[in-house]
């Protein structure tokens, strides 16, 4: 973390000269690059497309440091947004030469901003993994110790900004994608409201619960990216149009009287003892400010694995359904007829992981099993969208562990893929009731590797809920 | 419940995915134990409650949004076809479709 400048050091050199966006971008490139053999964070590094974007800012910055908040900043993406004329692979071979004819709207936000993206990250294939070693492109490795996983999906933009290379990183989350690398990473990740933020040009994973959010290395920079990519997106009729507010000026670190819901369904069996000791710590800290500390139950949580895989592989093995190698992509070319070009062209381009949860989903909604297992599931979410309900009554925030356990090692969880599935347990339920939630930075494991705390808020209430992570940030 | 080598093909098939033999054993297993940990949500009735919508989340403002049905810019037909694997005069082409 030494080398890291957040945005305000970098706008600080910026308007005393000291800097020059072309300087600083040409060092985030230098950075990025020397670490990529040993980290694997980086997909595709764009030295001449953001060298060029940063010397025509050169002249102009100090104009720029007045109508752009994100002037000169150095980001980076996860690549499963589309960029112009950018290669943007989702860590599959089936997209691995594919190069979009459009941006993502983030991406133009982001450059509306004045950010410079100075490359695109991995990722788990398709975002389907929690570790990133589901890439096509080999794993993404954790900065902090390297012999463990950064987790994932978005592995690569928590390594991107853990490492030093960029202040903030875009991610996507739709079953903690974002939460737990950041967790994993030991720097903040925010999932913004479902709607908060368009999705427009993010290859869709499961589009009932994926969001686009913010990587950053506090959660100053993490309000200053939401506020850049917020908003209603006329590209996308799942974004809404609710107003949106200046989050840094929310920030006041003030919690005096807010009501902090816990929820002992997620401080039971499977958490290990040292994140248990090192979150409830963290609540402990909000209540010394002043906070209130109130019991709220959660009682489906043993249920919520269950749910979200059903759901989320449904809705994959329905939007993978368009990779047929027919209009961008890999296609194999020995194929005799349509349906073996199909077929075979999947076969080729996906890896085992997207095939499983495209089975899955397949399976859950097939003749004779959707009622009992689709059908089934979104009657459970229900439940578990009116379970958040009754908890807001009582509380303004909920405090939980991200992840019941800190990084793990590459390849201890590989070969079992439900084990891997059960890390989500605190994560997914978020995208299942369309959350905003945050992974927090909370101390660190004996063995030295980071423990976050997530803080859920209700919909559309990321300003306080940065807040509160602001307090407990202090 | 078991998930049978047959089942596994069947599901290949509407999948449009073509498994090896190794494949089409181990994803036998694997969701074979996927799905009976999934059947746990039997333990709950939820016989009085309705199926999740977006709508009910109170997290989409307007659940079914709108827009006037008009012409705007669009890709063109030069770019959408540039990334296509094979494509002819403004046409992608594929491998034939009847018969073989």
């Amino acid at each position: 973390m030494a080398n890291t400048n957040t945005i305000e050091e970098l706008h600080k050199l910026y308007a005393a000269g000291e800097a020059k966006p072309s300087e600083i971008i040409n060092r985030a490139l230098d950075r990025a690059e020397a670490d990529n053999e040993r980290l694997n964070a980086y997909l595709t590094i764009n030295r001449e497309g953001a060298l060029k974007q940063a010397a025509a800012l050169d002249a102009d910055i100090q104009a720029a440091l007045k109508d752009k908040p994100l002037a000169g900043i150095p980001v980076v993406v996860k690549d499963n947004m589309c960029t112009t004329g950018v290669r943007t692979t989702c860590g599959s071979h089936i997209l691995g030469n594919y190069v979009p004819p459009y941006n993502a709207t983030v991406i133009n936000q982001l450059e509306a901003a004045g950010a410079i993206i100075i490359g695109k990250t991995n990722l788990d294939e398709f975002a389907m993994g929690g570790s990133t070693e589901n890439s096509g492109f080999g794993p993404a490795r954790n900065p902090i110790n390297p012999d463990y996983v950064p987790g994932g999906s978005s592995g690569g933009s928590a390594v991107a900004v853990a490492a030093g290379h960029v202040p903030i990183s875009l991610g996507s989350d739709t079953g903690g994608s974002i939460r737990q690398p950041a967790s994993f990473c030991g720097i903040v990740g925010l999932k913004p409201t479902y709607g908060r933020v368009s999705r427009f040009g993010l290859v869709a994973f499961a589009s009932s619960l994926d969001q686009i959010g913010p990587f950053a290395t506090n959660v100053k920079d993490a309000a200053r990216a939401l506020q850049a990519i917020a908003g209603h997106d006329r590209h996308d009729a799942t974004s809404s149009s609710v107003a949106v507010p200046d989050f840094a000026s929310a920030l006041t670190g003030d919690v005096k009287g807010l009501r902090v819901g816990v929820p002992p369904e997620c401080f039971g069996e499977g958490l290990d003892p040292e994140v248990k000791a090192r979150v409830e710590a963290g609540i402990q800290s909000l209540q010394a400010r002043g906070a209130e500390i109130v019991e709220v139950s959660l009682p489906h949580t043993k249920y919520v694995i269950a749910v979200y895989y059903i759901i989320a592989t449904a809705e994959a093995s329905s939007n993978l359904a368009r990779f047929d190698g027919v209009r961008y992509g890999l296609r194999v070319e020995e194929a005799r007829t349509l349906s073996e070009m199909y077929r075979r062209t999947r076969d080729a381009g996906f890896g085992a992981e997207v095939k499983r949860r495209i089975m899955l989903g397949t399976f859950v909604l097939s003749s004779g099993y959707y009622d009992a297992y689709y059908e089934k599931a979104q009657r459970v979410r229900t439940m578990l969208v009116n379970d958040f309900a009754e908890a807001f009554k009582k509380c303004d925030v909920i405090a939980t562990p991200t992840a019941p356990t800190p990084a793990f090692k590459i390849g201890e969880k590989s070969d079992d893929p439900l084990a891997m599935y059960l890390g989500d347990i605190y994560t997914v339920t978020i995208n299942l009731t369309g959350l905003p939630a945050v992974s927090v930075p909370c101390g660190a494991s004996s063995a030295g590797l980071p423990i976050g705390l997530q803080l859920i808020g209700n919909h559309f209430d990321e300003a306080r809920l940065l807040n509160v992570a602001y307090a407990l940030e202090q | 419940m078991p998930i049978t080598q047959t089942e596994v093909e069947k599901i290949a098939r509407l999948a449009n995915l073509e498994l090896t033999p190794d494949e089409t054993q181990l994803f036998s297993e694997q969701l074979a134990a996927i799905v009976e940990y999934v059947d746990q949500l039997n333990e709950l009735d939820t016989s009085a409650v309705k199926a999740w919508q977006p709508a009910s989340a109170g997290n989409v403002q307007t659940s079914h949004a709108t827009r006037p049905d008009l012409t705007e810019p669009s890709l063109g037909h030069e770019k959408a076809l540039a990334q296509a694997p094979d494509h002819d005069e403004g046409h992608f082409l594929v491998p034939r479709v009847i018969g073989g």
